[in-house]
Formats: structure tokens, sequence, C-alpha cells
């Protein structure tokens, strides 16, 4: 057994390269996602944050597929999902389970919850209807709800978080290998929010899961993720283990969320100023860097060459010209 | 006490006074399923100048007392005692065109959601010259000018233009500037901002926060800032009250809440947000359980049943407010850090409380 905050091995369990996802609308093409390239380990949970229209939920549905990408691959447990044949996709996608934001709307508002948790096994026949059941109550007992008591009602009945509770025992009860979670508490109320993030925690071990977890709010990201990747207008600009990122902060947007964020606890130090302007529009992006409409530190190179994302240390990855670490030398 | 003028509204000034007082507010909405008490009971007042932040989870009923002091819930369905003195004035004895002349231009409100709150068919230069002309009764170029200048004042870039804009042109942080134009244009002396960021992307929020800080300091107002998020209002705020189930249950300088938490409901909250300064995987603090309904209250102190310190005593009967010091209020039997509380805990954690097996869990010791 491995310890249980490090239970990640050296072998990747997802592989995105070079993933680019267009959304056509009538007048233009908006590139949401622009290229990216990552990998989760088996066991390991990556962060992702970025400010809204970032592209960080496209990400993530292109990832299990919900959203085809334009181009770019995507290999899952060594099987690469783009090229894969509907049915073949279908079977693969059971191993991949999503947890959307909006817990209330994600879940059928007609039907009870001990059938909403069953639904995956009746779709794909596993076990008798008797089966599928008591294991849709084992699962809701596994997320801390009563399935004698709560079984039978239906999800308007249910708080917010209780009904995130439900939806993830939804996407556990097939077993997945890997659980991606797009805002997963950002609706809920802040001491329901702390029920949810140690309940991840719990399952992510006691079911060997691994992660790929989406918000905007970086406090819960890094008490959630081993490693960050943090996204700007469809691209990532640093990538780095939670710890590291937070502490030593290399590109100046990373810097910058930072530096936004307002902290209740006093010990915490904040430095840099907080971002002037909004997101450029993902239909236009700026050319070279995409930061440099906001950045601080921009030159004339930013403008003209887009940096590429560069290891600088172990693990630890950079798209920018001048980051932090060679500013201050 | 004087009435307000009909016409143009006469603070009565006396400095020595809070600008803002609010004494023992209830606000009662009469529903099919009984009265709910959305606000039961809430006194604070507010100096010159100063900000309170009133922090609470949804349902609390921090959003019902702004609109309470505010005066803009409708009178068919709604119970409304206690008093409201701004600048010595009772705002609950006027009517509606008194109010009138309040709005605006001594009290004005920061909306949460500014695309509900702004007209959408209606373009942004005459929602600002509305109220100048209206309240400040500026005439049309005066009015508009004006508004170029509060524009820029909020830093909205290119003002002249943006005037034309509607708004759903602009993007979300953008009309919440607008919003703050509108509610600064008449120049009130008290600003009640309602989740004013909340929506907002944290880069976007600390933008408009230190945008209301900057006008706020500038224009020597006072300000009630009303968020769920305790980060929020830990930087920018002299004063907390913390909320729940319709009653302050602390209220203290914003340093001593932090410092010296006596309710166990405002340890729970501070406790459960993750930190940045805390390693990845830090077990956070639950609160187990859900507020309770404000149709049918507990009868003793409404965190009783999610309380890991709570007795039987806490169960009965409601705590009252007592002071812990010189402005640090606070409704509890049996406070953070006491032997009471130590006892209470050690109790319920053998009995198996939830509420005291989760904080066992979390390596949290009274």
């Amino acid at each position: 057994m491995s310890p249980p905050d490090s239970p990640a091995s050296d072998e990747a369990l997802l592989e995105v390269k070079d993933l680019v996802v267009d959304y056509r609308t009538r007048h233009e093409i908006i590139r949401a996602v622009s290229g990216v390239s990552f990998s989760i380990s088996r066991g390991e949970t990556l962060g992702l944050v970025g400010e809204s229209g970032c592209g960080k939920s496209t990400t993530g549905r292109s990832v299990t597929l919900v959203q085809r990408p334009t181009s770019g691959s995507v290999v899952f447990a060594g099987t690469e999902l783009t090229t894969l044949a509907p049915s073949r996709l279908r079977q693969e996608r059971t191993k991949m389970q999503m947890v959307f934001q909006d817990p209330i709307s994600s879940l059928n508002p007609r039907r009870r919850i001990l059938d909403i948790v069953a639904e995956p096994l009746n779709i794909w026949q596993i076990g008798s209807p008797e089966d599928r059941l008591e294991k849709a109550a084992q699962m809701l007992e596994a997320v801390g709800m009563d399935p004698g008591e709560s079984g039978h009602r239906r999800p308007q009945e249910f708080s917010g978080g209780q009904c995130q509770r439900i939806s993830i025992a939804r996407a556990l009860i097939l077993r997945p290998l890997l659980l991606v979670c797009d805002e997963p508490v950002s609706a809920l109320d802040v001491s329901v929010q702390a029920q949810i993030l140690n309940l991840l925690h719990d399952l992510k071990h006691e079911y060997s899961l691994t992660m790929l977890f989406i918000a905007h709010d970086l406090a819960v990201v890094k008490n959630a993720s081993d490693r960050v990747a943090v996204m700007y207008l469809g691209r990532i600009c640093e990538v780095a283990p939670s710890e590291l990122l937070y502490e030593e902060p290399q590109h100046p947007y990373s810097a910058a969320l930072l530096a936004s964020i307002p902290d209740p606890d006093p010990r915490s130090l904040r430095d840099g100023a907080p971002l002037t302007g909004d997101l450029p529009s993902p239909a236009d992006p700026p050319s070279g860097c995409r930061f440099r409409t906001r950045c601080p530190h921009a030159q004339p190179l930013c403008e003209q060459v887009e940096p590429p994302l560069e290891e600088i240390a172990p693990g630890h990855l950079v798209a920018c010209h001048f980051p932090e670490a060679t500013r201050h030398a | 006490m004087r009435r307000a003028d009909p016409l143009r509204f006469a603070p009565v000034e006396d400095m020595a006074d809070p600008l803002l007082s609010v004494e023992d507010l209830r606000t009662h909405f009469r529903t099919p399923a009984g009265v709910l008490r959305a606000v039961d009971g809430v006194s604070f007042s507010l100096d010159r100048g100063k900000t309170l932040g009133i922090v609470g989870e949804s349902g609390s009923g921090k959003t019902v007392l702004s609109r309470s002091v505010m005066g803009l819930l409708s009178q068919s369905s709604v119970d409304r005692s206690g008093r409201v003195l701004f600048a010595g004035h009772d705002l609950t004895a006027m009517g509606p065109r008194e109010l009138r002349q309040v709005w605006g231009t001594q009290v004005s409100m920061i909306f949460q959601d500014p695309m509900t709150a702004l007209n959408p068919v209606v373009r942004i230069g005459r929602q600002i010259t509305e109220s100048l002309r209206i309240r400040a009764g500026l005439d049309r170029a005066a009015a508009r000018q004006t508004a170029v200048a509060l524009l820029a004042s909020v830093g909205i870039p290119s003002p002249e233009r943006r005037l034309r804009s509607y708004p759903h042109e602009l993007s979300g942080g953008m009309r919440q500037r607008v919003m703050i134009a509108i509610a600064l244009s008449c120049g009130p002396k008290l600003v009640l901002a309602d989740e004013p960021t909340t929506g907002l992307d944290v880069t976007i929020q600390a933008q408009i926060l230190d945008l209301l800080s900057s006008e706020q300091r500038e224009r020597s107002m006072a300000m009630v800032l009303v968020t769920h998020d305790l980060g929020v209002v830990a930087g920018r705020t002299d004063h907390i009250a913390v909320m729940y189930a319709g009653r302050i249950v602390e209220s203290a300088p914003t340093a001593v809440v932090f410092r010296d938490t006596k309710m166990p409901y405002t340890e729970a909250l501070i406790r459960s947000i993750p930190k940045l300064a805390a390693p990845s995987h830090t077990r956070l603090l639950a609160i187990e359980g859900r507020p309770p309904s404000l149709l049918d209250p507990p009868e003793g102190c409404a965190f009783a049943p999610r309380c890991p310190y709570a007795d039987d005593r806490c169960h009965r009967e409601a705590p009252p407010l007592r002071e812990a010091s010189p402005g640090h209020l606070y409704a509890c039997w049996n406070p953070v850090g006491t032997p009471a509380a130590a006892r209470a805990f050690e109790a319920n954690r053998q009995a198996g409380l939830p509420a005291a097996v989760a904080y066992a869990r979390s390596g949290v010791a009274p």
C-alpha cells in the first residue's frame, strides 16, 4: 500500500496531447481550447484552475469526449479515444465519469434517487434488478446518505450538498478509474463545501480514483490536488506540484491569481498586484503570449513570440519568456 | 423626533450618534406554510465612514436584513418591527414618498446580480443619468457630464462610448462597475452592498472590492458589506457580524472575530474554508447537517443541532447576546475554548454525536 497522500504511480492513466476544441458560431470560430497537453498518473489528482472562459470546463468535457475535440489526442489507459468507434468509446467511457457544478439540475427531478444512482447499472445491464438497487443503496451509504430514508425521495427534496453526494454516488457506481469533477463545490455553501471536499478525498482512496479537479477557487484546488495546471485563454500557462505552485508561482498570471484571492487567514502573505482589465475574447486572442495584454512584466518579445510550455525544474512547467525566477535573478 | 422633510431629506446631524442604528429589527414573511422568521431581532449600529461586514450562509437572513433596512420589501406579506435609525430618522416610520428622498441620495444599494438589477433594454447612460436628474436635479448636459466622470472613476474605459451600450454588451465585472457608479451617483452617506462580487472571477472580484474601498475612502461613506465569504470581509471591514438563522450570533471588530472567536458557528465557518497557507489534502473541518428551517426554528440555540459543544441547556434555551469585551458580542452558552465547551465536546464525542465525531476526525479539540 502506498501512503495515503502520495499514491500516484508514474504510469499515466490519462495523456492529453495538443488538444484543440473549436466552437463554431454563425459569425466566428471560437477556439476554446488551443493546444493543451497534460498527463495524469494513476492515483493522482490534477487540479485545473482559471477564470471563467479560459477553457477549463471544455477541457474536462473533451477528456471524456463528451465534447469531441477538433484535433489532438486523448489516450486513456493505453487506448486512443479520439479515433475509437462509437460503441467502443461508450464502453471506455464507463471507466471515466463526471461530476458537475450544479448538483440539482444534473439530476433528473422526476426520478427517485435510488433509481438515479442505479441508472448506469441498468444501462449496462449489470446484475439483476435487485442487485442493482442493492448496489445503489450501498453507494448512497458510501457517500453519507441513508438509503432507507432517502432512496425513494426525489432530487428536489434534497439540499445542494446532498444532491452533490447523489451525483458522486451515480458517478462511482460503475467503479470508474477516472473522475472528472467540474466545479463540484462552487455552488455550495462553505460549510457544505468542506463536507464534499472531505468526502471526495475519502472516496478517492477508497476507490483508488484518479481525478481531474476543475475549479476557479485556488484554495479549493490546492486542498484537493497533487498537481495543479493553470489555464489562461485556452492554454496552460503553468503546471507544478501544488505546494510549489502556491509558494513559488513562476507565471505572472499564476502570481496575479494568487494575489487576488481574499484569504481569511491572517498568516498568509500576499504580494503582487491584482490584475487589471478583463479577459480578452478567445475568438481573437492577443498575438504572441496571450497574457501579455494584462501582464505587468510584458516586453516587446511577448507580443511577437508565443512562449512554449517548458520545464524549468523537475515537474514544473511554465509558458513565459520572463518567469518570476529569472526576473529576480 | 423630527420628521423627514417631504421634499428634501434633512439629516439630523449629530456626529456623535452612529449613522445607522438598527434596533431589534424583525422581518417575518407570511407564507402558506407558516411564518418564516427571516430576520428575528437584529440590532447593530454603524458609524460614519466605517464598514460593517455581515456574514452568513444562504438562508441566514442576511439579504432580507439588508433589504429590510432599506425598506425595499413589499408591505403585503411582510411583518416588520423594530427601528432603523438613519442619521436620526426612523426609516421604518417613513412612507414610500419619504423613502424615495432617502434612497440614492442618502442610502443606496449594490445588488448581487448586475444583469438582473440593470434594465436590459435601457442604455447604460440613461440608467445612470436617471437618478442624477431626478434626485440631484441636474439638467441633461450636466447629468451626462457627471455620468461620464462617474464611469471613468469606476474604471470603465472610454466612458463616453459606454454610455450608449446596453448591459448585455458589458462583461460581468463591467456591469458591476456600472452598478457601483449608479449607487454612488448621488453621493450617498451609506452604501449597502449585497454580495457585490459573488459570481465574478477572483481577479475581477479583487478589482471590484478595491474599487469599493477607494470610493468609500474618498467619499467617506459608510458601507455594509453582506457576503457569505469570510475572506471578502476579513481584509476590508472594521467590524463583522455573523448571522445564523435570522439572528446575529457574534459581532466584533474584524481582528477580534478571527483572534478571539467565541461562537462555535463562527469558529466552524473560519475553519471550514480551505486555506491557501495549508498544505494540500488538509482535512477540512466540516459542519455536519444544515441550517434549520426558519419556518420552525429549534427551541434553544439555532446552531445547537450542528454544534459539537452543545449540551442540554443549548437545546432548551436560546442564549442571549452577551459581551465578551467592549464591542464584542456573542450568543452562546458554551463559548469556544471554555471548560464548559470542552466538557460538552467530550460527552458528545463519547455519545457519537456526528458534529463532535467530525471535529475529532479533523483533529480539532476545544
